[in-house]
């Protein structure tokens, strides 16, 4: 396998061809925001935060679906890329109804998270307030679409772990929505194996374990990638 | 046969059966010839779930809009999961999950005709039908749709009342041709 060295930030770093540039920039050590990237899974390149910037193109780049290429030079740091971002995040909550004193995930939510590292502390873009749905037809959990960042971290981890392919993402534009089965109330779906696999991989409080409060969602992420490992490399040891 | 639990398993996920209790697709009661229609569709394209658009271009064409039964049926027949299927038809606007009127009432508002004030026309038809545009009337009776540009800015505001083009409208005339139709 032949190896591509390539530079991030100023950190030399060489690494396998094929690999993208977020698994680069995490072997150097050097960290990259992302809200739908979730180890275990595809990339689909959704929430735009991983954008980087490549010289000799003015074009920005997802980092997550970009492979390497021999001597990049890549800098996820300039200014305009933190105004980005910032910027990103700020829609995203402006798209939603994000509420954190009364969510489930707050103080452990991955948006919330991201908000603090790129400074955001109000959005300048106005709220939509769309008017979403909650969903408690499931037994064990509930999804609450006002949470919702439309990572698709559920419907991949539905998808390609578990296999049963609950969700996906229906209509489009401003109106997309996860669905469940036939458009059906998430407990009537034939399809769900109550795994919880959806639970964990949901970086927000939108997919939450019946019962928990405010502040009160925990995930075990690793769970996601440790049976990816389980069943690729035959590792069954965390 | 120690592989028949295994069969009857792998069957059993292959086929997600319907929300409602419903008879199973592959043998549809009815004995519609229309299913017959999507069946060859399906069998043209080798069942391969990458000719889902196509699949439900015929279903939407045989049908007039694609019903919960068979958009189950054509995820059965392409393998594909209920929740694809269903983000697929509701990601393009050409596909309706809902029957559409007896009458279609379409209005243009492509540039020329916006100009000449066919969003008034809209909003007047809209008022007098009771339904925002893309619906249908309660009594099934007329759909409102909306057209990017028919290729007829010579007559704007053009509209098009169930196939016929007619230009020049005002929100007086638009209203006449919908009243007409209610009471047809």
């Amino acid at each position: 396998m032949s190896v591509k060295t390539l530079k991030i930030d100023d950190i030399d770093i060489a690494i396998e061809e094929g690999a993208t540039i977020l698994q680069a920039a995490k072997e150097a050590g050097v960290s990259i925001p992302t809200l739908c990237h979730l180890d275990g899974v595809t990339d689909v390149g959704a929430c735009r935060l991983c954008l980087v910037e490549i010289d000799g193109s003015n074009r920005l780049f997802p980092a997550c679906v970009t492979q390497v290429a021999e001597g990049m030079q890549i800098h996820t740091q300039t200014p305009k890329l933190q105004e980005y971002r910032r910027m990103t995040v700020e829609l995203l909550f402006a798209e939603g109804n994000h509420v954190c004193s009364i969510c489930v995930a707050n103080g452990n939510c991955e948006l919330q998270n991201v908000a603090i590292a790129v400074g955001m502390d109000h959005s300048r873009f106005p709220y939509r307030f769309p008017d979403r749905k909650v969903d408690a037809s499931h037994p064990l959990f509930s999804i609450d679409h006002n949470r919702c960042i439309l990572c698709t971290r559920c419907v991949r981890v539905c998808d390609e772990i578990e296999g049963a392919h609950v969700w996906d993402i229906a209509q489009r534009g401003a109106a997309c929505y996860i669905v469940s089965g036939l458009n059906q109330p998430w407990g009537s779906v034939d399809a769900c194996t109550s795994c919880g696999k959806c639970v964990d991989a949901c970086p927000t409080g939108a997919i939450f374990r019946k019962g928990t409060t405010t502040s009160e969602k925990e995930r075990d992420r690793d769970k996601l990638e440790f049976l990816v490992t389980a069943r690729e490399k035959r590792e069954w040891t965390r | 046969m120690p592989s028949s639990p295994v069969q009857a398993q792998s069957s059993d996920a292959a086929s997600p059966p319907a929300p409602a209790a419903k008879p199973p697709a592959k043998n549809h009661a009815s004995g519609d010839r229309r299913f017959k229609a999507l069946d060859m569709t399906m069998k043209r394209h080798q069942y391969k779930p990458d000719a889902l658009i196509e699949v439900l271009h015929k279903a939407q064409e045989s049908f007039g809009y694609l019903e919960e039964d068979v958009l189950i049926y054509i995820a059965r027949g392409l393998k594909l999961p209920l929740s694809r299927v269903y983000g697929v038809a509701t990601f393009y606007h050409l596909f309706s999950l809902k029957p559409s009127g007896a009458h279609s009432c379409v209005v243009c508002l492509g540039t020329a005709c916006y100009v000449k004030g066919s969003g008034k026309l809209m909003e007047a038809l809209e008022a007098e039908l009771g339904i925002k545009v893309g619906e249908t009337t309660e009594d099934g009776k007329v759909s409102l749709m909306a057209a990017r540009c028919l290729g007829a800015c010579g007559i704007a505001p053009a509209m098009v009342v169930d196939g016929s083009v007619s230009g020049k409208q005002s929100p007086e005339s638009a209203l006449d041709k919908v009243r007409s139709l209610q009471q047809g």
